[in-house]
């Protein structure tokens, strides 16, 4: 008899809808002024700096305690086209929140994070429009990928009066915001209303299920555009390197976030009684929480080591564990237990730094049970690129770019997480297709 | 436990906390609540002849400021609307069931001899303590050559008293407009008049807002609005400088003040007090927050005055008018320059940009190694405070004084004065 339980519909329909609701509910016009006034309005202010995009923030919210809501929408979508979606899931406490000087003074900084969504919210709800585009130039660029990176740069080449089309691998735009982020950071479509929002303003044309290397090839682009943009992200992820990693429940942490995220009904969804995700970062929080949210009775959270080099925010651990999530540091898995081909339990091994720094296993072994085991440590370029035809070098796994987001192929930028700029965030990815977008306007004009 | 009774021109009270006519003094119902609660006072809303006053719907305009409801606001209310005789008839019960209260009843009739010797008659049968004479309310009843009308000219309000004084031996306080150029000019013809004492300021006449969709002020009364008298805390500067010149006026200085004018707690009033006002009035901030405030005001000052050693409001009452002078009397030698405390600067900048754009230039920002500092430049920093108070973080930036503390100058002798005097 199996022990191994994994199965649907653990929670009713109303359990399930509650869970997944706005996991941080906006603010009301009240509140957002109230906290609006807390910003101190800094000089040169340090929260600026902090954002990838350089949003103006003090002005932004000035504008928002002043009921020129539309005015601050533009400050914020004039730096970041993504502005609403990075107002829902930037790490704001190690960006913006984290260098505001409220934090410094007496660790309450001021709701950047939320101001932002209330003041895009809001423009969002009122239709208007507030950009323009320049004069038509008549160069044409080819955008391979049609996430955040691939998003920002066509908008802001579109805005610079070029055309461009956008080539996307999957079936809907907006690369990790729709099939990457945990659904209860954003609800109601959001990822979707934002790219109709950042197409309405023309010259864009998009191509979906075009895949690089496939459908579509670098060599036909750079022939046929006066420039190409790759922002592919990254295709592959990790492996545990251990021998067994093909057992029946064991997963890759992306692709179920991506199955519900596309899942139109959640009860439908399987979820293992037990669970063990292998990770340390958001996606790993993310999976672990979307799992207790599903029903999943223990949830374990396991990375090899401790708090602090996590590269989930304090505050995303923080949210775990407040949703029940148990996170054990100091432990790699050793081995994969299985019955019958499915996966029912891992071995780990305790580790430790030695002496010169090095994480290092400690000999003492633990054994968890597990339904279901995911696998969140990391994703990785491999096959992203097309190896039919000339590729441009990479560098550490990603593509090598110069500070103007060339690559070693001429005519070819790219951006985004398949680049190593800063952390793989959306609010970077959208800063590199921006930032691109100027330097291909700047070579083709 | 400090002993917190006062007597204001001769109406006495087990503490210095009355509430001003206004809606919350209207009635019996309210003014027997706000006994409960504490009140060493009441001041009844204004009375007037009959047939009563009829008032308007939408009578207050609300400033919001910084995310703060109702930081203030103005009204277009007018004077009791209720019959004179309910309005007697619950003074003389109050009074009755709370003989220690002060309940001091407001009054405003035309602008006759005959019409204030009626309503005197009328109230004297009440038992209240005193009166006050309504020259201030700026709207409405001003447009009928009542309330500020008579408080802008002083020889009315002169008139007017000796008239109150010489049918009734009531405790006479007469309430003053701040619509005026020169405070002192009114309380000279109240004294004139008989008056025993002043009671100031009403409300100051305002618009609050406009509303742009309508374009039309605000409280707007179907899309007309009116002038209003404007009160709340950002009054409290305006009334306390008119308080002041009462009290330093060598022909008012011993006349009883009742202070009113955005009081809202009791460091308001201990600031009121001792810039020499007997009692003070509250009406805001009840409006606002409701009787309940009292408990604090009570509390609060009792704390402070035990602390400071003062058994009496009369052992501080006054203290600081002395130190109010003229600007020319100011030494000019003294020397203060801002120092910022490193330790506690979270680095904001508004130092440094206030006094780039609006003041001295004295602050520099200086980045090293991605961490910024201010600093001062003492050669520039004129003292002014304006960095001290920008600054969000309490005693992050003091003031400290430079100059030796032994010279003495004053503008009277200074040599760019042309008018100036030879010292000897």
């Amino acid at each position: 008899m199996t022990t191994i339980d994994v199965r649907a519909g653990r929670l009713s329909q109303e359990k399930l809808a509650l869970n997944f609701a706005d996991s941080h509910p906006p603010l009301d016009s009240g509140n957002a002024i109230v906290e609006a006034n807390r910003c101190y309005f800094c000089y040169d202010a340090p929260c600026i700096a902090a954002c990838p995009t350089a949003i103006d923030i003090p002005n932004f919210i000035r504008k928002i305690s002043t009921g020129n809501l539309k005015g601050s929408a533009k400050d914020i979508l004039s730096q970041n086209i993504m502005g609403g979606m990075c107002a829902r899931v930037c790490p704001t406490e190690t960006l913006c929140e984290g260098a505001c000087v409220r934090e410094t003074q007496d660790h309450q900084p001021v709701r950047i994070g939320e101001l932002q969504r209330y003041a895009t919210d809001k423009f969002f709800d009122s239709g208007e429009t507030i950009f323009e585009r320049d004069e038509a130039t008549g160069k044409r660029i080819a955008v391979v990928g049609g996430g955040p990176a691939g998003l920002s740069c066509a908008h802001r080449l579109a805005l610079l009066g070029h055309e461009t089309v956008v080539f996307e691998a999957r079936d809907k735009l907006s690369g990790l915001n729709e099939y990457g982020i945990a659904a209860y950071k954003t609800v109601n479509n959001f990822a979707q209303l934002e790219v109709d929002f950042i197409l309405e303003i023309g010259g864009i044309e998009i191509r979906t299920n075009q895949k690089l290397g496939q459908e579509v090839k670098l060599d036909d682009l750079r022939q046929k555009f006066d420039a190409v943009f790759l922002s592919v992200g990254l295709g592959d992820v990790n492996s545990l390197g251990l021998e067994n990693e093909e057992l029946e429940g064991v997963y890759d942490a992306v692709d179920t976030i991506s199955e519900l995220r596309q899942s139109g009904n959640l009860a439908e969804l399987s979820v293992g009684r037990r669970v063990i995700v292998i990770g340390g970062g958001n996606t790993a929080i993310d999976v672990a929480v979307l799992s207790k949210k599903l029903g999943a009775e223990d949830v374990t959270l396991a990375y090899r080591r401790g708090p602090e080099q996590m590269s989930a925010t304090w505050k995303e651990q923080e949210f775990a564990q407040t949703n029940g999530v148990r996170v054990k540091h100091w432990v790699a898995p050793k081995s994969l237990q299985s019955e019958n081909g499915h996966v029912c339990g891992i071995e780990f091994e305790c580790t430790e730094l030695n002496p010169e720094g090095k994480l290092v296993g400690t000999g003492e072994l633990r054994n968890m049970e597990a339904d279901i085991v995911f696998k969140a440590i990391g994703q990785t370029l491999v096959n992203s690129l097309d190896s039919a035809t000339e590729m441009p070098e990479t560098t550490g796994g990603k593509i090598a770019v110069n500070s103007k987001y060339e690559t070693s192929l001429a005519g070819v930028w790219a951006g985004g997480d398949c680049i190593r700029s800063g952390e793989d965030l959306t609010v970077q990815a959208v800063e590199d297709g921006k930032q691109a977008a100027l330097a291909i306007h700047r070579k083709l004009t | 436990m400090a002993d917190l009774s006062c007597n204001v021109a001769g109406i006495k009270a087990p503490n210095p906390f009355w509430l001003a006519s206004a809606p919350p003094t209207d009635k019996l119902y309210n003014v027997e609540r706000a006994f409960r609660a504490g009140w060493g006072g009441v001041v009844w809303k204004t009375l007037g002849m009959d047939p009563p006053i009829v008032n308007v719907s939408s009578r207050y305009g609300a400033v919001h400021y910084n995310g703060q409801r109702m930081m203030g606001f103005n009204n277009v209310e007018l004077i009791t609307d209720r019959p004179l005789e309910d309005n007697l008839r619950e003074i003389k019960q109050i009074k009755k069931d709370w003989p220690d209260r002060a309940v001091v009843v407001s009054l405003m009739v035309p602008c006759t001899e005959k019409d204030w010797r009626f309503i005197i008659n009328k109230i004297e049968d009440t038992g209240c303590d005193g009166v006050e004479l309504n020259f201030g309310c700026p709207h409405g009843m001003s447009e009928r050559g009542m309330g500020a009308a008579v408080g802008q000219v002083p020889e009315y309000v002169e008139m007017v008293t000796r008239w109150v004084k010489e049918c009734s031996d009531l405790p006479c306080l007469v309430k003053l407009t701040p619509n005026v150029t020169d405070i002192r000019q009114v309380a000279h013809a109240a004294k004139a008049g008989g008056g025993d004492g002043v009671a100031l300021i009403n409300t100051i006449n305002s618009i609050v807002s406009v509303d742009l969709d309508q374009m039309a002020p605000e409280p707007t009364i179907d899309g007309k609005g009116s002038h209003g008298g404007y009160c709340g805390p950002a009054v409290k500067p305006i009334a306390l400088h008119m308080v002041t010149e009462i009290a330093k006026d060598p022909e008012t200085k011993d006349l009883p003040i009742s202070a009113i004018g955005g009081i809202s707690n009791w460091r308001d009033a201990a600031e009121f007090i001792s810039m020499g006002a007997s009692g003070i009035q509250v009406c805001t901030a009840a409006m606002h927050y409701g009787f309940k405030i009292v408990d604090d005001m009570i509390d609060g000052l009792n704390n402070w005055m035990d602390e400071k050693d003062f058994a009496t409001l009369e052992d501080f009452r006054g203290m600081a008018v002395p130190n109010v002078t003229e600007w020319q009397y100011l030494n000019l030698k003294y020397d203060i320059k801002a120092r910022i405390d490193e330790s506690t600067c979270i680095q904001c900048g508004l130092c440094h940009i206030s006094c780039e754009d609006a003041s001295h230039q004295a602050i520099r920002e200086i980045k090293a190694n991605g961490v910024r500092r201010f600093e001062v430049i003492d050669e520039a920093c004129v003292g002014c405070n304006l960095c001290m108070f920008a600054c969000p973080v309490p005693d992050c930036i003091t003031m400290e004084r430079v100059d030796s503390g032994k010279e003495f100058q004053n503008w009277t002798t200074h040599p760019n004065n042309p008018m100036r005097v030879e010292e000897n």
